[in-house]
């Protein structure tokens, strides 16, 4: 299967989600730039971290513009499986693929440490391989983190299970403490309503291999595989 | 025609940048500043035969990219006096 990588001027990330991809689980992974108009027949669609357009205006406000982003949304529609991580999440958010808004971290700083997230829900093509009682050990490195959804989007965001992924603590507990930069409700992901658009802030990419700390961010890609592979075999039955 | 365009955070919107000005202002010594709301502010350079035209243009400019209309609302001046000289 073949994961497709968006590189946007000044994407920094793609090259970790493109090795995650093809070195550590031995699938293709091609990087396609923003101004091409096709994903090439990809069966998954990264938009990467990083700083799109220099996070000019407001982070990922301008590369949604970007030609390769309608492709993206028709891929979304047809429910291909789509994961924003943390600039790409931010793209996703302005695009209007995945609901509300980013802000600055509540204390201003950057963080850039090591998490701990609860995977709260098992349906999407990025968590069907995930425990959701083991909190995964993986890195933060954003400033603005801090998820905003006005009142009533947020309680529809809850009550479709749509919070994906959560900042707890090293025991699963979704505390003040354990949340980095302010986001309502702990919230570290969401999915769309049709689930297969994911987004989060934390880099599961850069958390794949024992050498850098920790691997637990594998079992999203391995888990897009696998949600690839059972698509097929559902389509050809 | 110019249309400036002031982009604020939403009144229910946590503002971390403006508290942190407010507080440095406190450190100075301003006391009376009791509180500090951060936003944008763009200069549009309008083609428009009158200044209802360019407001129209600026708030769709608006609406699509200047401000994110989850956590932001905007305000829309045109400049009366040139807009009389560009009559």
């Amino acid at each position: 299967m073949k994961f497709a990588v968006v590189v946007f001027p000044g994407s920094n990330c793609d090259h970790d989600a493109q090795y995650a991809a093809e070195h550590v689980l031995g699938q293709q992974a091609e990087l396609i730039w923003h101004k091409d108009t096709s994903l090439r027949g990809a069966d998954v669609v990264i938009l990467p971290g990083g700083f799109a357009h220099g996070d000019y205006l407001r982070t990922g406000a301008i590369a949604r513009f970007s030609p390769i982003m309608q492709e993206v949304k028709r891929f979304a529609d047809a429910g291909g499986p789509v994961l924003g991580i943390c600039n790409g999440f931010q793209v996703l958010l302005e695009a209007g693929l995945l609901p509300g808004a980013m802000l600055r971290n509540a204390n201003l700083h950057f963080h850039c440490e090591h998490v701990y997230v609860k995977v709260e829900q098992t349906d999407t093509p990025f968590t069907l391989a995930c425990s959701t009682t083991r909190p995964l050990s993986i890195p933060v490195a954003h400033g603005e983190g801090n998820y905003y959804a006005e009142p009533e989007v947020l309680a529809r965001l809850e009550k479709n299970r749509q919070v994906v992924f959560r900042y707890v603590d090293a025991s699963g507990q979704p505390t003040a403490a354990a949340n980095p930069n302010g986001s309502l409700n702990n919230i570290a992901g969401i999915c769309s309503e049709g689930r297969n658009v994911v987004g989060l802030m934390p880099h599961p990419e850069r958390a794949c291999e024992l050498a850098v700390g920790s691997a637990d961010g594998l079992v999203l890609f391995e888990s897009a595989v696998k949600a690839v592979s059972e698509r097929a075999l559902a389509t050809s039955r | 025609m110019r249309a400036r365009v002031f982009v604020t955070l939403k009144p229910s919107v946590f503002d971390p940048q403006g508290t942190t000005v407010a507080e440095a202002l406190h450190t100075l010594g301003y006391a009376s500043v009791k509180d500090v709301r951060q936003g944008k502010y763009f200069e549009l350079e309008i083609d428009a035969a009158n200044s209802e035209e360019a407001k129209r243009i600026a708030r769709e400019a608006a609406d699509k990219l200047l401000a994110n209309p989850v956590i932001e609302s905007y305000r829309i001046e045109v400049d009366a006096a040139q807009a009389e000289m560009a009559r």
